[in-house]
This record gives C-alpha cells, sequence and structure tokens, in this order.
C-alpha cells in the first residue's frame, strides 16, 4: 500500500500563465479530447449563466450557482468511463448534461417539475443530494458494492469545503479507506459556505490533510484548471480499478458568484478576490491554453458557444412545454407497496379536487 | 419444529435469507467475529463470508448510509443497529435518504434494506440502551416499521422485512431475546408486513399493542381474567397497520386500551387513538386509554419498572374505561 504523506501545499497546474509559469501537457489528450472538454465546459457554464436569466425571469426557481466551478466538473467527469457512477451534491445540478442529460430534465429540476426526477441508472447518475454530505456515504457504499460484484466501476463525488465539516463525510471517508472503496472524494473547494468562510471551517492547514486521517491520499490542485483536475482524478481513476482504494482530491477556487440566486454575497465577502477570480476564471484560462496550442480558434470558440446557447433555447422551450404535474403523483413512488391509509388519501383527495 | 429463543429466530432468518438469496449482506458493528452482542448474527459470517457479514466501523450513519449505496449496486443489506438509541445518528440517512430515495428516482429504482435492532428497556442497562424509537421510524415516509413480540413472528416478520422492496424497520424486542421459546416454523417462514394478530381473544376490551408491551397486556388480561374478558391484538407491523383487524375487534369489544413503552406525546398509541376517533367513534362505549411511558428521559434503571408500563398500570386503565 502507497504510503499517505500530507498532501503538498502548492496545487498542481498544468495550465500556466502563457508567461512565467509554462504549459504542461496532458498524456493521452489529443486536440480532439481538448476540444470535447472545452465543448463541455461551456455547455455547463451557459447552462449556469442562462439559469440565473430564467429565475430572474422567473422561469425556474431557486437555483443554485455553480458560475468557475465547470473545470471541477467537467474535468473530474472526463477522466471517468461511461459505467462509472456520479455522486453529486445540489452545485453540480447540471453535470448530468455531460451524460447526455436532456437540458430540459435539469431545468424541470429546478422548476420543482417531476420531468426532473430522473432514474440514475439512465446516467450513472445519482439524484442531487441537497442534504450537505449526505451523499458521500452512497458513493462509498456503492463503490464497495460493486467492488463486491467483482465489478471494475469506480464512484465519483462532489461536494464544497464546508462538506468536510459534517459527519457524513467523516464517516463516508472512513468506510471508504476501511473498504478500500474505489471512490474519488472531490472536494469542490471554492473557500465559502454560504457566509462562511474557509477559515471558520476547520482549522486544518489543509482540506486534503483530513485525508491522511483517514488512510486516504490527498492531493491538491487548482480547480479552475480543468487539465490539472483531470490528470488527478485520472490517477485517481487508475488506483481505484487497481483496487488501491480511495483518493481525496482537494479542487481549490474562489467563489466569484453567489452561493445561490437567493443570496447576497456583498455583505461578506471580499470584492477584491471575486474580481481576481472573474479574471482568471476557469474558462477563459482553458481557451487561452488552446489558442497558444494553435487547438482553437475564435470562429469555432463562437460556433461552440452558439450551439450551448441554442441546446439551451431549446431545453428551457422543452421544459415549459412539460404538462402540469398531475396532483395525484405526490402519492406515487414513495412505496413500491403503498400502506392502504396513503390509497385512501389519494382516492380522497381526488374525489375533492374532482368536486372542486 | 424447533423450539427457539426470539433472538435465535431473529438469528434462523438471517440464515435463511442469506442462503435464498446471495444480494443479502449483513452490516453493523461486532455483527461477525462476535456475532453481535446479543449473538442475533452468530455464525454468519463463518458460514457466508466476510464479505456478506460485515464488521463495520462504529459509524451509524455511515451504516445506513453505505447501504443506500450497497443498495444501488445491487445488494440488500440488513444492517444492525446494536441498541435503539444508537440509531439516531443514523436518523440523518434514514429521514432524508432511505425513505427518499425510491420516491426521488420515479420509482424507478428499490431501495430494499432492513435496519433491525434491539429495543426497548426492563434490561437493567446504561443510559441509551432502553429506548423505543418506533415513533420517529413510522412517522418517516417511505419508511415501514415491524415490532414482533414472539420468536416466530421475529423470524417471519424480519424474513418479510428482508424481501420486501421498500426499507422496513425491525424493532425486537431485546427483554425478550431470552426468556421465551416457542416451535418456529423450520426453513422459510414469512408472516406479512400489515396483518395483526390477536394474541388472546376476548370480548369486553380490545388491548391495543406490540413487542414487548404484547407480553404486559397479556399478563394483565390474565390477572383481569374473571372480572373482565380482555381481546389482547398485537399489532405485528405499525406501517403499514392493519386497520381492519383494529376496526374489527373494537366492533366487537367496543372499549380499547393502548398499551405503549415509549414516552406519551405523539407516540404510536395516540395514532391508534386518532384513527379509532376517526373511524369507530360510534363502536366505542367508553374512552379510549393510553398506557405508555412518560415523557421524560428513559429514567436510571433502579426505577426504570416505574416507568415502564406494567402489569398494575394496565389492570387500572382497563378498570378506569370499564367505570367510565
Amino acid at each position: 500500500m502507497s504510503r499517505v504523506l500530507p498532501a503538498e501545499g502548492d496545487l498542481r497546474r498544468v495550465i500556466g500563465d502563457g508567461d512565467a509559469i509554462p504549459d504542461r501537457e496532458v498524456e493521452g489528450l489529443g486536440a480532439d479530447e481538448l476540444l470535447q472538454l472545452y465543448r463541455n465546459l461551456v455547455l455547463l457554464r451557459t447552462y449556469d449563466e442562462r439559469s440565473v436569466v430564467y429565475h430572474r425571469q422567473g422561469r425556474i426557481g431557486t437555483y443554485a450557482i455553480f458560475w468557475n466551478h465547470e473545470a471541477m466538473q467537467a474535468g473530474s467527469v472526463f477522466a471517468l468511463d461511461d459505467r462509472d457512477w456520479i455522486f453529486p451534491a445540489y452545485r453540480e445540478s447540471a453535470i448530468g448534461l455531460l451524460r447526455g442529460m436532456p437540458v430540459s430534465t435539469v431545468l424541470s429540476w429546478w422548476r420543482g417539475h417531476p420531468a426532473g426526477w430522473w432514474n440514475p441508472k439512465d446516467y450513472n447518475l445519482a439524484s442531487i443530494c441537497v442534504p450537505i454530505a449526505t451523499q458521500i456515504p452512497h458513493a462509498v457504499g456503492f463503490a464497495w458494492g460493486s467492488r463486491l460484484n467483482r465489478e471494475d466501476t469506480v464512484a465519483l463525488t462532489l461536494f464544497g469545503d464546508g462538506a468536510t465539516s459534517e459527519g457524513a463525510f467523516h464517516e463516508g471517508a472512513t468506510f471508504a479507506g476501511v473498504m478500500k472503496a474505489p471512490v474519488i472524494l472531490l472536494c469542490n473547494n471554492n473557500q465559502w459556505a454560504i457566509s462562511t468562510p474557509l477559515s471558520k471551517q476547520t482549522a486544518a492547514p489543509t482540506l486534503a490533510d483530513k485525508a491522511i486521517g483517514y488512510g486516504i491520499p490527498g492531493v491538491r490542485v487548482d480547480g479552475c484548471d480543468v487539465l490539472a483536475v483531470y490528470e488527478a482524478t485520472r490517477d485517481a481513476v487508475l488506483r481505484a480499478r487497481a483496487g488501491d482504494g480511495p483518493t481525496f482530491i482537494e479542487a481549490v477556487s474562489y467563489r466569484a458568484a453567489p452561493h445561490a440566486t437567493a443570496d447576497d454575497p456583498s455583505l461578506y465577502i471580499d470584492p477584491q478576490r471575486v474580481e481576481e477570480q472573474r479574471e482568471n476564471e476557469c474558462i477563459g484560462r482553458f481557451e487561452r491554453y488552446l489558442k497558444r496550442l494553435g487547438v482553437l480558434g475564435d470562429e469555432q470558440a463562437a460556433a461552440v458557444k452558439a450551439e450551448a446557447l441554442e441546446l439551451m433555447r431549446a431545453g428551457i422551450s422543452a421544459a415549459e412545454a412539460e404538462p402540469p404535474a398531475d396532483p395525484s403523483l405526490v402519492f406515487e413512488h414513495a412505496y413500491a407497496d403503498p400502506p392502504p391509509p396513503l390509497l385512501a388519501d389519494r382516492d380522497e383527495l381526488l374525489r375533492i379536487l374532482g368536486d372542486a | 419444529m424447533p423450539e427457539l429463543l426470539l433472538v435465535e429466530a431473529v438469528n434462523d432468518a438471517l440464515h435463511v435469507e442469506m442462503q435464498r438469496d446471495e444480494s443479502v449482506m449483513i452490516l453493523g458493528e461486532d455483527v461477525g467475529t462476535l456475532g453481535g452482542v446479543f449473538r442475533a448474527t452468530a455464525g454468519l459470517q463463518e458460514r457466508f463470508g466476510a464479505h456478506r457479514c460485515v464488521d463495520t466501523p462504529l459509524a451509524e450513519a455511515g451504516i445506513v448510509g453505505t447501504a443506500v449505496g450497497l443498495c444501488m449496486a445491487g445488494w440488500r443489506p440488513v444492517c444492525e443497529m446494536q441498541y435503539d438509541a444508537f440509531s439516531y445518528p443514523a436518523l440523518d440517512q434514514l429521514i432524508n435518504h432511505v425513505g427518499r430515495y425510491r420516491w426521488r428516482t420515479r420509482g424507478r429504482m428499490s431501495f430494499p434494506l432492513t435496519i433491525r435492532m434491539p429495543y426497548g428497556g426492563g434490561v437493567r442497562a446504561p443510559e441509551l440502551h432502553d429506548d423505543s424509537p418506533e415513533t420517529y421510524y413510522v412517522h418517516t415516509p417511505g419508511v415501514k416499521v415491524a415490532i414482533p413480540s414472539t420468536p416466530a413472528d421475529a423470524k417471519g416478520l424480519l424474513a418479510a422485512a428482508i424481501r420486501d422492496p421498500d426499507p422496513v424497520v425491525v424493532l425486537e424486542p431485546k427483554l425478550h431475546y431470552r426468556t421465551t421459546k416457542e416451535d418456529v416454523p423450520e426453513g422459510e417462514h414469512v408472516v406479512p408486513l400489515g396483518k395483526a394478530r390477536i394474541a388472546r381473544e376476548g370480548s369486553d376490551l380490545t388491548m391495543v399493542c406490540y413487542g414487548a408491551m404484547v407480553h404486559v397486556s397479556l399478563a394483565a388480561a390474565e390477572t383481569l381474567a374473571d372480572e373482565v374478558s380482555c381481546e389482547v391484538l398485537d399489532l405485528r407491523s405499525l406501517k403499514p397497520l392493519d386497520e381492519d383487524a383494529l376496526l374489527a375487534s373494537v366492533a366487537k369489544t367496543g372499549r380499547v386500551v393502548v398499551v405503549q413503552e415509549a414516552p406519551r406525546v405523539c407516540g404510536f398509541a395516540a395514532e391508534v387513538a386518532a384513527v379509532l376517533a376517526e373511524k369507530a367513534i360510534f363502536d366505542l362505549h367508553g374512552p379510549v386509554v393510553r398506557v405508555t411511558g412518560y415523557d421524560v428521559p428513559y429514567p436510571y434503571w433502579q426505577i426504570e419498572d416505574a416507568y415502564m408500563p406494567s402489569v398494575v398500570r394496565v389492570v387500572d386503565a382497563v378498570r378506569r374505561v370499564l367505570a367510565a
């Protein structure tokens, strides 16, 4: 077994700054893969930006913004095979788009319409987890169960910095280590849990240091460097498939947008840091990298953006065209075999609604 | 038919169901090498392997949380909570996920996990080894709850829980793990959820009870045998509740005492009383009276007998109903 050491203080990077920090390349990623990754990033960004607009227009409900988190989501998922499972938090609500989920499905979720609740098996994607960190044990259990089935499927779960303070993180990571579960614990450390800064979240020097306590290797990457996230996740996937167990990845960024549409970060956040982060946001960085490599041109970038915008237009139209949900659905799906009083309640409500 | 203690019947059910279905696995603290602190899982690790009878870290929310993921990977986990009150850390997973995940997938994925635990007082144990937490579970949508009172039912209800497509919590009366022995059907034995049992037939009054309180009620009925004919209805499962059996018994007797070990406020006895108020009010000849634990933390064990519903308290309640 590899020794578990304190995480390095520096953040791993692949993308340079076009100046003092040189660009690196990631083995196995050619022009096609890089462009696919770019399309994935732009799709997520476009989804996020349009969703804020749709919210303001009253077309979706409260929405958890993930602007500048796209590199962590797209980079990590790009390192998976389709057979691998993803266990997202609400910050990753649109991660299914990377698995072919229709835009309208995700928008329906934020519209509170049942069409937004998918079958996890269709995408190997668990449901959006709202209570913080509680999806981590699910990912661990799934990975452990797959290993017991002698499959080489891995699980990826994403969660924020605040989640590492929750008991569910601790218990999930404990199980992951003991069961040698083939799971990747990807902490999206944007340094804020709504208004609570990382300094009030933990006294640990880094979040990756927490992994030591579980006997899990912890690595730190620049969360705005999509290739660094990809590379770290790919290494973790290889370890997991080889039977070497879980990896904790701390992907560090700075939250450059409100927590959600209902949040006012001006009350707590450092506007200077936000400004710096917005200038150095993850998609612009990747775009400049691709242009330095000569893989992407302006025209192509514009076409990718136009394609994503068109998908969004079609997606919101489809979501809004969903027929109104049938009230009798209230009584469906909680049980395979519903208790008789619940069926009586349903009949009574339908009678009253029918009479009204 | 072999004579088994209640805890032996639990063990028998686990053996039979693990043999019958290779996806059944046991998770819990000390369930493997030790066979459980009550020996409910004795012999399972030896027989089925350490991968199917797993000694887990001491982390109840981790046990139930990973069980949700194990279901997604095709397993049918049976989680042991070592004691009733030790299950509270897992309520987060139970309420937020176990009871909701099927609904979240719009019924397209099943979460057929079972959570079983010894429950209840009267065993002279330290704090948090004596609770009756059934209300929390019954109140959780998407979760079913069964509580056996006899060895045969302990086997049959646990088998039904394991086979059920929905999550089921099974509370086992630890006080009676080793107090009663009875014939238990060999091999596969399933007692369907939602079917109450008349533990004693009577005509004047119905005692509604479950788990350890069935034994108290039976003793009270016997004490009163010369003055009143009491029926003892063992609910066996709280959700689904066998309303038909409850209403039929009350239609016959017209008088009801509900006996419950848990604290009174919003306990299951209140649900029984509410069902009777809604559906049997014209069958009743007197008030529905509850005999329950009190609205206090389970007390020091030197005085726990004062807290537990007892034969004298049930007898007193019956006489009050008759006098009303």
